[in-house]
């Protein structure tokens, strides 16, 4: 700590910190533009101007930029200074000479930072009287929209999109007053952090181009804290609702884990949710299956009116008795559960039909996966990281996930912890400070710390990765055991021989990891593979052995796999949802119920006709999918509200549990959230207990006594009955307009609002005004601070946690102690098969999670389908050289797709790409398949 | 003046050897006249901390404007057991501070005392590589330049182990594409490493981080040519051949409307007046003396009663101006002082990296301010715009020097021919149309 | 695609440096001298060459004003207009050219024969007013009259 004095004032802050970053700390307002609180200082915008003296004795001063000022010991500054006061003005009147003066009209008015920075400096009076400089706008595709003209040259959105997130296709052009930030041609930007851009940006020239379509303004949002659905990485997210839709998606910071930004697939994926296709009533299925083809329907297809054709709506007051009568005529009920549904609507549902009837809803292999990397977890000694932890790592070795596309933020995380131990080198060695950006990247040049990647196909890291690999799952297995091996000689042999590169990586990734002081491996159940994951276990636990600060972090399939693996009781085996099958086909059971779940997904196709032909079938889900169309007649179909039409709490791959809150109700107003429509359910059957189950605090106490491992969700929000000076916190901001105008044609009277007895939040402006709590938080502004750059004034210190703690409560927490063991189940090296390819999935950011990808933004974006050989496989495969289309036949399904030849995959493996693709239905991979010429193709060319 | 000024100004050890028929000096006849002894003597008997220490009490400072004394930046470079290698080497040769040509003068005729001068401070700081980053339009010395690079690989004084002394240099010459920015010797290190010439913040200083974030030593042609004399011939013998404090003589230069523009060789220290009367020969005939700007366009204009100040770093202070790179340039009285102005800040506007905020948007207000003043358009509160905008694009306030450099004759301008300005706005006209 | 001639030249300008990106600046100056411009094709072939992307490239050739990003004449003349051009004769030699030619600064002629450039300080300011056609500079160009004469030389 250091005196630093502020406008006479003495302060105690914290060395190695900029001034700019310290008055912000302290609460003061001082105005910038280039500096970012996740890429620091470069002294662009000269905004942040304050008057530095030497000493107390020195009247006159001199102007220096705060942010490139140390916070050393004695630093005088004033940021009243007259000549300070000036000069910041004068910047403003700089920008706003060219600026268009159209903040009506701008999708930025409201919450534009330049629109705050000009009211804090005062500059009010425009003396030019020369014309503006405009730049024409560029087509950057379905996500970002472009106006340049407002641009003004604080170069954030290169220092995000390229220095931070490793972008190479966004750039500066020109030079003095004609600068231009966009890309050389018209096109889509490549990134998967795009939409970073609309928050970098202080002004309107990035804006979220899907929000324009229906654009409302920051204040007219109705909003609430809500966490994504769209990966197991737990981003916290501000979705935002006006007029019965979701608008738009906004980061919301926590410092433990997004931190300022999050992936296009979290900010963009949420429009499935406003989609006509919602389904909006409870209905009986026509059974009006297409016989026998269901496998071809894609998800759009699935939802045609024409399968819906014939259902039968149910009314109000006869859905319970309907379901009273299915369940009391019921010889046995099964209850299918899901990875991305809450806590609390699985935990329910395993109340009602009992733990030894619930089945997590995992695909025998993902369940096998999921409850290896969740006993892996809790077993230690080895530590969890958070993402704010991996993001400081110094050395990482990656064993078989596909980061990018499965875990993006951590990919994020993954391209700053590279810089790591260059910069320590840098900082100490040349005494650069590390907020000194571009001195720091000068010094560094591309100098990167160790990255070890070993996956089955090259991806979007690779570029900055010390070393790459590429192999089937048994050998990256293999070679996670051999680094082990070589980290500890109490982790298990491993016989059999290696590649001479794969002896080489192992050797290099061993002695990075050992000499880095915060080693971490990253793995996951991307791989399908339960070797690559006890792996990466023993990789960690050698390290652990001399290096207490070893972290491992494993990337669950979907965002809340975690949470149902500690709640999914006997279920969780090695059959996973197989056992449910099994149910239904021997006869134990006729009924079954479905929680947001498309069992196409989990089963191979004739699991799936066998589950399917239970007696009755009950599901719960927002959309129309293979399940919901392959009922047959008089089965039930609930619309079960998506994640912003409902509260609920989800736990993270880092055991991270994290409440969502409802940011509006579903516009159909028979919609509502999975848990209740099974808490109605119990109480109208009821079962004992039921009516204390009310309200989502009680549903999360009785889970909490049944599940010791998940009691702490409870602690991981405030309660429903939290109150500020006896007040709630609105989702309204206070400037909320048109309240009593919006329904005025309909009636003049302004309804009630809506009752919330789950949540401390109120449907309505009214409220307690000030900051809540960090998990209560449903906006960030602050007086004089409408842009997302009021974040600063909700933390403790900038970049640092938010004020009180991150929200979120880990439930996986290891001691730390004990004795490590080791797993010794490892595989002989992968031999391919004569006649088969083992075939593996293949993700893709856009596309490998169905929802997001049922987004039209996102949905553009999704790559066409096709499947990746090796390029002397695909050569070997007769009449496939000349021929782009493959057969790939499972035995029971079969597709037809597009070959892409990658030099990069291993032979004998086949990526599906991107897995998840529309029309990918009914087989669960990793799975052996055969790949031919497709017959008629071959047959047209026999015929020429 | 007395017989001992007069003897100093016979010294030209820099410009004294040239060719009369303006040709470069091969390398023989550079070794004739003692080039090289100073690199052979440095690398065969002195310490690299030696050549530092001459060269420290030469008081040679920087030519390239900003006066620097050139041995004690030499030595912030980290040097010995365990300092970070390879280190580099670059002269500024980009000269295009406009009025400025000193340096190319010196490139055409004598490319070897550079490229001598180079490796003696390449020695001096041990680095191994050495860029002269040159401006594109200088193809003259371009030629000459690369014919003498090889001339010096040749007889190995580049190259591996120079003149078998175990000092190994490599020296590259690079030809910029055009930008002002360029000679900012950070910008010049951005340049170098293929990126936008956009400067860097200092500290860390280039002799720490400087090229691929290497350290590394920028001095300017005419200084990094001072060094084989000062070597060759003693500290002392250099403070000698100075009017004044600072080491050396000085390459002044002359241009406008004088009898004879060009440079000349002359003591550190040399009146202006001397320059401008004797050696640039006065005014051209109809043409009277009205103000000059004495080293390059970012210095601040002085006028008639300046004219007996010394051109040296020191002594143009007290009149608000600076030497900058020694070469003056002259307004005479038909010449009208808004154009002129507008001729200087359009050259800056152009140039201004875009990188921050006063200098990419308060120097095109400038000129657009101007043109109309020149244009008959200008309002009064104008002059009072040129002036605040001068003020702010004061040292500190802008994050390198090319806007503060745009600011001196811009301030000194208004401050001396506001009744000029005045005029225009009054008139509504220029009052020197064009003939 | 770049010629093998184009690749040589590009080639020596890379061996100076550690990294291939650095010797971008002397790469874009090598191919133009052979196309006169540099073309948006012929800036992917570059940037690929230079294992850059397009964007990364043409940050750097946008940011020079002697890399042309459009097409310029046969030859290109640079009038200086730096401030001792400008006290010697600069707006009378501007003004001839321009009438002469039928073109404004930034302008090609129709004939596809000259492209007319503004240029900061030549550095020859002691034979003022000057200007650079291709690599040659011409100087004292006072009267303007003087440059006709020069202009016949480049066809
Ligand atoms: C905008 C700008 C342009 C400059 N151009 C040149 C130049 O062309 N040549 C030069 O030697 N110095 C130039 N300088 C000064 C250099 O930054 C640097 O101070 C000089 O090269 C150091 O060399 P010296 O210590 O030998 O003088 C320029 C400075 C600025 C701010
Ligand atoms: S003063 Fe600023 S904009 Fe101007 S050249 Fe220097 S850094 Fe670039
Ligand atoms: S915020 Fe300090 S200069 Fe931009």
């Amino acid at each position: 700590m250091v005196t630093v004095y502020i406008d006479g004032k003495p302060y105690q802050v914290k060395a190695e910190r900029n001034m700019l970053d310290v008055c912000l700390s302290l609460g003061m307002d001082l105005p910038y533009f280039c500096w970012h609180p996740a890429m620091h200082s470069v002294g662009a915008c000269r905004q942040c101007a304050v008057k530095q003296f030497r000493d107390e004795n020195d009247k006159k001063g001199k102007i220096v930029m705060a942010c490139m000022t140390p916070a050393a010991e004695g630093t005088r500054i004033s940021l009243k200074d007259p000549e300070a006061m000036e000069f910041r003005a004068s910047v403003i009147e700089w920008l706003m000479l060219n600026h268009p003066h159209d903040c009506p009209v701008c999708d930025e008015g409201g919450e534009c930072h330049l629109q705050d920075m000009t009211v804090m400096t005062g500059h009010a009076y425009r003396r030019t009287r020369f014309k503006k400089r405009t730049h024409k706008n560029q087509y950057l595709g379905p996500l970002v929209n472009h106006e340049m003209n407002r641009c003004i040259q604080c170069y954030r959105c290169v220092r995000f999109y390229n220095d931070y997130a490793g972008g190479r296709d966004l750039g500066v052009f020109g030079a003095h007053d004609n600068v231009y930030f966009g890309r050389h041609e018209d096109g889509v930007l490549e990134s998967e952090f795009s939409g970073n851009l609309v928050e970098v940006c202080p002004t309107g020239v990035f804006t979220d181009r899907v929000l324009k379509k229906q654009y409302t303004r920051k204040w007219d949002l109705q909003t609430a804290p809500s966490i994504c659905v769209h990966c197991s990485m737990g981003c916290n997210i501000i979705p935002g609702e006006r007029y019965g839709t979701l608008r738009r998606i906004r980061n919301r910071y926590n410092g433990e884990v997004n931190g300022y930004f999050i992936c296009d697939r979290g900010r963009y994926g949420f429009e499935f949710i406003n989609s006509p296709e919602r389904i909006g009533e409870p209905y009986l299925s026509s059974g009006d299956v297409p016989s026998g083809d269901i496998l071809l329907l894609s998800g759009k297809e699935a939802g045609d009116a024409k399968i819906l054709k014939g259902r039968k709506i149910l009314k109000e007051g006869e859905v319970l008795p309907h379901l009273r009568a299915v369940i009391g005529g019921a010889k046995g009920i099964i209850g299918i559960g899901s990875p991305r549904a809450s806590l609390e609507a699985n935990y329910l549902l395993g109340r009602l039909v009992g733990p030894e009837n619930f089945h997590p809803g995992f695909s025998a292999a993902e369940s096998v996966l999921v409850r290896q990397m969740v006993s892996i977890l809790s077993d230690g000694p080895v530590r969890t990281p958070s993402l704010k932890e991996m993001a400081h790592a110094d050395a990482v070795l990656v064993l078989g996930e596909d980061i990018p596309n499965t875990a993006p933020i951590l990919g994020l995380a993954l391209r700053q912890a590279v810089r790591q131990k260059p910069m320590e080198r840098v900082i100490r060695e040349m005494k650069i400070p590390q907020w000194h950006d571009y001195a720091i990247r000068d010094a560094m040049q591309e100098e990167r710390g160790p990255l070890f990647m070993a996956t089955a196909a090259g991806g979007r890291l690779d570029g900055i990765a010390a070393g790459v690999f590429h192999a089937a799952p048994d050998d990256i297995a293999r070679l996670g055991f051999r680094v082990a091996r070589a980290l500890s000689p109490n982790a298990p042999p491993i016989e059999g021989s290696f590649t001479e590169d794969a002896l080489s990586f192992a050797d290099r990734a061993a002695k990075a990891l050992r000499e880095a002081k915060r080693p971490l491996v990253v793995s996951g159940t991307g791989a399908g593979s339960l070797a690559v994951l006890q792996a990466a276990a023993n990789v960690a636990r050698a390290l652990w052995e001399g290096n207490r600060n070893a972290a491992l972090s494993l990337v669950a399939p979907e965002c809340n796999s975690v949470g149902l693996a500690l709640i999914g009781g006997p279920g969780i085996n090695n059959m996973g949802i197989k056992d449910a099958v099994k149910a239904v086909a021997e006869g134990r059971a006729d009924t079954v119920i479905i929680l947001e779940n498309d069992v196409f997904d989990r089963l191979d196709l004739p699991d799936v006709q066998a589950l399917l032909r239970a007696r009755q079938v009950v599901v719960l889900d927002h959309l129309p999918n293979h399940t919901i169309s392959s009922l047959h007649a008089g089965c039930v179909v609930l619309p079960a509200a998506a994640f912003a039409q409902g509260s609920g709490t989800l736990v993270s791959s880092e055991g991270r549990a994290q409440r969502f809150y409802k940011v509006f109700n579903a516009p159909s107003g028979r919609t509502a959230e999975s848990w209740r429509w099974l808490r109605d359910l119990l109480v109208d059957l009821g079962r004992p207990g039921s009516e204390s189950l009310f309200s989502l605090d009680e549903v999360l106490s009785a889970m909490g006594r049944e599940f010791p491992a998940v009691r702490g969700a409870v602690e991981a929000a405030p309660a429903a009955d939290y109150r500020i000076e006896g007040m709630k916190v609105p989702r309204q901001p206070h400037r909320y307009s048109g309240r009593t105008a919006i329904r005025a044609d309909i009636d003049v009277h302004e309804p009630k609002p809506h009752e919330d007895a789950d949540t401390p939040l109120s449907f309505s402006m009214e409220g307690f005004e000030g900051q809540p709590p960090a998990p209560l938080t449903s906006r960030f502004w602050a007086p004089g601070w409408n842009s997302v750059q009021s974040v600063n004034k909700f933390q403790s210190e900038v970049g640092g946690p938010l004020r009180g703690v991150d929200p979120g409560r880990r439930l996986i927490e290891v001691t730390g102690m004990g004795r490590v063991s080791y797993f010794t189940d490892i595989p002989g090296p992968f031999t391919p098969r004569a006649d088969e390819f083992l075939v593996v999935p293949l993700y893709h950011v856009f596309g490998s999670e169905r929802l997001s990808a049922m987004s039209p933004g996102i949905g553009e974006l999704v790559p066409p389908p096709h499947v990746v050989l090796n390029k002397t496989d695909a050569e070997s495969i007769k009449a496939l050289s000349d021929m782009k289309e493959a057969r790939i036949d499972f035995g029971f399904a079969s597709f037809r797709l597009q070959v892409r030849p990658d030099p990069l995959m291993p032979r004998g493996v086949a990526g599906l790409f991107p897995y998840g693709f529309p029309g990918l239905h009914g087989v669960v991979l990793p799975a052996w398949g055969k790949i031919t010429a497709p017959e008629n193709a071959r047959r047209e060319k026999e015929e020429k | 003046m007395d017989n001992r000024t007069e003897k100093k100004r016979e010294q030209k050890p820099l410009t004294g050897s040239f060719r009369a028929d303006g040709k470069p000096l091969d390398i023989f006849e550079y070794e004739q006249a003692g080039g090289y002894e100073a690199l052979r003597k440095a690398v065969k008997s002195m310490t690299p901390r030696d050549v530092q220490e001459e060269v420290k009490s030469s008081n040679l400072r920087g030519r390239g404007g900003a006066g620097f004394p050139t041995g004690q930046k030499w030595s912030f470079v980290p040097t010995g057991e365990g300092a970070p290698i390879p280190r580099y080497i670059a002269a500024n040769a980009d000269e295009m501070e406009p009025g400025t040509f000193k340096d190319r003068i010196l490139m055409e005729n004598s490319p070897h005392m550079l490229i001598e001068g180079m490796a003696l401070a390449a020695y001096a700081t041990g680095a191994e590589h050495a860029y002269i980053f040159l401006r594109g339009e200088y193809v003259t010395a371009a030629r000459a330049l690369e014919g003498a690079l090889a001339q010096a690989y040749e007889k190995n004084y580049l190259g591996k182990n120079v003149l078998g002394s175990g000092f190994s240099l490599e020296m590259h010459l690079h030809l910029s594409a055009g930008r002002y920015m360029c000679g900012e010797e950070t910008g010049l290190l951005n340049s170098l490493e293929g990126k936008r010439a956009m400067p860097r913040a200092k500290p860390p200083y280039p002799q720490v981080s400087g090229f691929m974030g290497k350290p590394t030593v920028v001095n300017n042609v005419e200084t990094l040519c001072n060094v084989p004399h000062i070597i060759r011939n003693g500290a002392a013998w250099f403070k000698s051949l100075s009017l004044g404090q600072d080491g050396g003589t000085k390459i002044y230069g002359a241009s406008g409307r004088v009898k004879r523009p060009g440079a000349w060789e002359l003591p550190m220290g040399t009146t202006i007046r001397e320059i401008l009367e004797v050696h640039a020969g006065g005014m051209r005939d109809g043409y009277k003396f009205r103000g000059l700007i004495p080293g390059g366009a970012s210095t601040e204009f002085l006028i008639e009663e300046h004219l007996d100040l010394a051109m040296d770093f020191d002594s143009l202070q007290p009149a608000g101006s600076r030497m900058g790179t020694g070469t003056m340039i002259i307004l005479d009285d038909r010449t009208c002082p808004v154009g002129m102005q507008i001729s200087l800040q359009s050259f800056f506007a152009r140039e201004s990296c875009g990188w921050c905020t006063p200098c990419r948007e308060g120097l095109p207000w400038i000129v657009h301010t101007l043109n109309s003043i020149e244009d008959g358009k200008g309002e009064m509160e104008d002059m009072d715009l040129l002036l605040d905008q001068a003020r702010l694009l004061a040292p500190g306030h802008t994050f390198c020097a090319l806007a503060p450099g745009a600011a001196e004759p811009l301030m000194s301008g208004v401050k001396y021919f506001r009744e000029d300005f005045e005029r225009h706005i009054r008139e509504k006209r220029c009052p020197w149309p064009m003939e | 695609m770049l010629s093998e001639k184009e690749l040589a030249e590009v080639e020596k300008e890379l061996a100076h440096y550690e990294k291939r990106k650095a010797g971008c600046i002397g790469a874009l100056k090598a191919v133009q001298k052979h196309r006169g411009w540099i073309s948006d094709e012929c800036l992917k072939d570059i940037a690929q060459y230079l294992e850059m992307t397009p964007d990364e490239l043409d940050n750097v050739a946008t940011f020079y004003s002697s890399i042309y990003r459009r097409p310029v004449g046969r030859h290109v003349i640079f009038i200086c207009d730096s401030v001792s051009c400008y006290t010697v004769g600069y707006r009378e030699l501007l003004r001839h050219l321009s009438e002469r030619l039928q073109i404004k600064p930034g302008q090609t002629t129709s004939d596809g024969r000259f492209t007319l450039l503004p240029a900061a300080c030549l550095g020859v300011c002691e034979k003022a007013p000057a200007l650079m056609i291709d690599e040659d500079v011409h100087g004292n160009l006072e009267p303007p009259e003087k440059v006709d004469e020069i202009l016949e030389r480049y066809k």
